[in-house]
């Protein structure tokens, strides 16, 4: 290697003594960035906007509900349906809703995440498998009453000596089918985030593919596994159109009930009592409606808690 | 103890290398089911002990029909330390990948001409690509990890394998092999992801002696450290050659140099027939004839530094 000599590295002509003060001024020009200010002062607009809507929301909810939450609590959770307002509650709508969440957690969790791993894992990288893809990510943009008219002809009329027709098992599978390219999507993107250097890895002692999946694939996904599946959760939860076109009840008054019995007979959801209660007079009715919503949020509440406490401790073990 | 010429081409057998007992490889095989035979095929080809590890003929390798590296012609000698210098994209990485099957790995790969391994075929239909890389195993260029305790990264290989008892003893071995263990004993459940970067490596490197492997491949296995983490593994290399023939790619010449008992340069050319560029082997020899009296202008272009 040639050094060049420091003569070839100098200026043949040295700089006048104004040109270096140039170079050395570093004083802040208060004009300089009024575009980086503007966008600066655009986005935090944005953010304030964000947050008072959702805290608007859910202190309008709450405020609304706070009568009956606080006059009447454990009717209103523990009572079933009924026509006067001050003994009417929504424990149907509970059990429903978590009949339901239980019946796609089944569903819509193993099948999800498996259709994800087949195609990041398994599946060739050809036209076909792209092309899945693009589906699956176009069919998480399809509003959800189309999949309520999905389930309401295969679920509640074909199926229906599995399902028993408009009951918990169909609101379930339709929700199922409805976050299934959820779970598929938020699982695609957690796999593609495993560093190929640990498959690599495992490879390179001798694992199998199936080794490689459940030893280092797997753990390393998991998180995300967890993040979408909850967050398909909580949209499951929520989700009433479907459930209406299903067939959810209203209204309903039944004695005792069986497991089964309720698996297969009538039903409701916490949406489906919101959307009630609002159709019924204001006065006496709209803190139902609200107070049904906070009950809502509550198990959302409870799911994202589920979700991040396990996340972290997943998290944990890996960095440990 | 070993101690060789840099001239001989390969070891000389009835030198004490025969004698080597191998007592991790010993160990790694009494009472594991899997690798108690150490036959590579359903067919029973039992691998002899040869003074030629790998033996390629007209091996090439294609990405896609893009013809990345073709026609290489190279012998491998038992327990020595054959590194492969050249310029980026001639295709040494690329050959190193073969040796262990890890190009089936990459869809659009495809191998032809014929790769024996200590006489047998690795690109047989009958080969287990499994089984092949138990027995070669892979050192990566970023050190890589599990994001697992110490101990439960060098237990992988067994483990997979099979083997669930004596994994302690066998833990202690490979760490001490890699000249790791006096730095890492009293935390072995800590994540192996706190050590650093040479300590990860030389992690790796137990890694794969713990599966008791016959060859280590190490791809630019120093690139990612520190000149006196280099040089930590530089004396590792050459400790294990005792017992491992170990083929090394390096982008550092003077590592080649330092390490290594035969060099093989690559290059990039471009094809007069196809105007395609692809890399090819330019010579192999003894790695003091390489950097002193290169065969090929190329070499002596490329180890005086004039280019690459």
């Amino acid at each position: 290697m040639v050094v060049p000599a420091p003569s070839e590295l100098a200026r043949s002509e040295p700089r006048h003594i104004s040109e270096v003060a140039a170079m050395a001024d570093f004083k802040r020009r208060r004009s300089a960035d009024i575009g980086g200010e503007i966008l600066k002062g655009a986005l935090i607009g944005a953010v304030v906007i964000a947050v008072a809507m959702v805290a608007t929301v859910i202190l309008s909810v709450v405020v609304d509900s706070s009568e009956v939450l606080s006059g009447q609590f454990w009717t209103f959770v523990s009572n079933p349906s009924s026509s006067d307002s001050s003994r009417a509650g929504v424990v149907q709508g509970i059990r429903g809703s978590l009949l339901l969440a239980a019946i796609v957690a089944v569903i819509a969790f193993p099948v999800g995440i498996g259709a994800a791993l087949y195609l990041e894992e398994y599946a060739k990288d050809s036209r076909t498998t792209r092309f899945l893809e693009i589906m699956v990510r176009n069919l998480a943009g399809v509003p959800s009453i189309v999949y309520g008219l999905l389930g309401l002809a295969v679920f509640v009329q074909n199926l229906r000596g599995i399902t028993g027709g408009s009951s918990v098992i169909s609101g379930g599978l339709t929700l199922a089918v409805l976050v299934l390219p959820i779970v598929i999507i938020t699982a695609t993107e957690s796999i593609r985030a495993v560093p190929d250097s640990l498959r690599d890895g495992a490879y390179g002692l001798g694992a199998t593919q199936w080794e490689v999946v459940k030893t280092q694939v797997i753990p390393m996904a998991m998180p995300g596994f967890l993040t979408g599946s909850m967050l398909s959760l909580a949209r499951a939860i929520g989700e009433a159109a479907p459930l209406l076109v299903v067939g959810a009840a209203a209204f309903y008054t039944t004695g005792f009930q069986g497991f089964v019995e309720q698996l297969s007979g009538a039903f409701t959801a916490l949406p489906m009592n919101v959307a009630n209660f609002s159709k019924l007079p204001a006065n006496e009715w709209a803190g139902h409606a609200a107070a049904a919503g906070v009950v809502i949020l509550a198990l959302v509440l409870v799911v994202n808690l589920v979700a991040i406490v396990a996340r972290a401790r997943i998290s944990r073990r890996l960095s440990r | 103890m070993i101690e060789q010429t840099l001239a001989a081409p390969f070891q000389d057998k009835s030198a004490p290398a025969v004698t080597t007992g191998q007592p991790l490889r010993a160990m790694a095989e009494s009472g594991d089911p899997v690798d108690t035979n150490p036959s590579l095929t359903k067919i029973d080809v039992t691998p002899t002990e040869t003074a030629t590890v790998f033996s390629a003929r007209g091996l090439g390798v294609s990405y896609g029909g893009e013809r990345a590296i073709e026609n290489v012609d190279l012998d491998i000698g038992d327990r020595q330390i054959t590194a492969f210098i050249g310029p980026s994209g001639c295709g040494k990485s690329t050959i190193l990948r073969c040796f262990n099957r890890m190009n089936d790995l990459i869809t659009g790969a495809k191998v032809d001409g014929t790769l024996l391994y200590r006489d047998v075929d690795l690109y047989d239909d009958q080969v287990d690509a499994v089984a092949v890389r138990r027995r070669i195993g892979m050192v990566f260029q970023k050190p890589n990890p599990f994001p697992k305790s110490i101990y439960d990264n060098v237990a992988y290989g067994p483990r997979v394998g099979g083997r669930r008892r004596g994994l302690d003893e066998l833990v202690e071995q490979s760490l001490l092999s890699a000249g790791l263990w006096d730095e890492v004993k009293d935390r072995l459940t800590d994540s192996a992801l706190g050590l650093s970067g040479g300590q990860q490596q030389r992690l790796c490197i137990a890694r794969a002696i713990a599966v008791g492997p016959d060859v280590l491949l190490m791809d630019e296995p120093c690139s990612a450290l520190d000149p006196i983490a280099t040089g930590t593994i530089e004396e590792l290399m050459k400790e294990m050659k005792r017992q491992y023939t170990i083929v090394i790619v390096t982008h550092n010449m003077q590592q080649a140099a330092r390490v290594s008992d035969r060099t093989a340069f690559f290059s990039s050319e471009v094809n007069p027939e196809t105007g395609r560029r692809g890399g090819q082997l330019v010579e192999v020899a003894p790695t003091a004839t390489v950097f002193s009296q290169p065969a090929d202008q190329r070499t002596e272009a490329y180890v005086s530094g004039r280019f690459g």
